[in-house]
């Protein structure tokens, strides 16, 4: 699945990735996918929560892996609905 | 029961009527996508929370509104001032921070130290600042009330704070709050 945008949120505490996600979400066309790359973990249960309040976006894949500074992350696909 | 079925059944124009406007009753009565925050404190921990929950509720689409009052109201001082003041509204004026990030922190502060070693672990830890975190707020559309009765005890004009601020009363308070989904007191 093609991401049309990518996010760096790596290092970035909680708010900062959903904050960030949710700026760059809005500046893409309806229907394309936003991928946000995060290294903290509460963001999984965080892009979580954010798309049970909001009918505008769905949440499409969440899944792990590793950075080229061997830093854990956590990939996170949202699709703008609306 | 689908659209096509409800429209081909001949409503009576009164009784359609009637239920869209008791439906519109029902609607008007139910929670907005709302958060509703009162910041009463003047630690700087407590407005990080205060400020991580707003920014969060905001990037999450709820509108968001925070009322300030009491020490809150040092989040929102711009350039506080001793003219036109009494007394005792000088010293409360000198004695408050003058501005957020010169809050001291709930707990450990030992005369300003532990709010200086708190900001330096937040940095260190690459978490946003009150002050990134409070233009953050205000660029997602968070709506920040001024406590009027507050200002007032405390000898605040409405000059000594930021640039758009409203300023409201506890009706106001409790207008956004009983339709909100989550209010809470910081």
């Amino acid at each position: 699945m093609a991401e049309y945008r990518t996010v760096d949120a790596r290092g970035l505490k909680c708010p900062m990735p959903i904050v960030k996600a949710k700026k760059e979400i809005d500046a893409i066309p309806v229907g394309e996918i936003l991928k946000v790359v995060a290294t903290d973990p509460g963001s999984v249960l965080d892009f979580q929560g954010w798309i049970k309040t909001s009918t505008s976006y769905e949440l499409v894949n969440q899944e792990e892996g590793q950075d080229e500074q061997g830093r854990k992350t956590f990939v996170h696909l949202l699709r703008r609905k609306a | 029961m689908t659209t096509a079925t409800v429209t081909e059944l001949a409503i009576d124009p009164a009784v359609r009527a009637y239920v869209d406007e008791r439906l519109a009753e029902l609607r008007a009565r139910l929670p907005d996508d709302r958060v509703t925050l009162v910041v009463f404190s003047g630690d700087l921990d407590r407005n990080l929370a205060a400020l991580v929950i707003a920014t969060g509720a905001a990037a999450m689409g709820l509108e968001v509104s925070v009322f300030y009052t009491f020490w809150g109201l040092s989040a929102l001082k711009k350039r506080p001032t001793l003219r036109g003041k009494g007394l005792k509204e000088r010293l409360f004026t000198l004695m408050t921070p003058r501005r957020l990030n010169r809050m001291p922190v709930s707990q450990m502060n030992f005369g300003g130290m532990g709010r200086v070693m708190l900001q330096s672990m937040m940095r260190d830890k690459q978490v946003a600042s009150v002050d990134e975190l409070f233009d953050m707020a205000r660029q997602l559309g968070v709506k920040l009330i001024a406590c009027t009765m507050s200002m007032d005890v405390m000898g605040i004009a409405r000059e000594e704070l930021i640039e758009g601020v409203e300023v409201g009363g506890v009706a106001t308070f409790l207008g956004d709050a009983a339709r909100s989904r989550v209010s809470l007191f910081v």
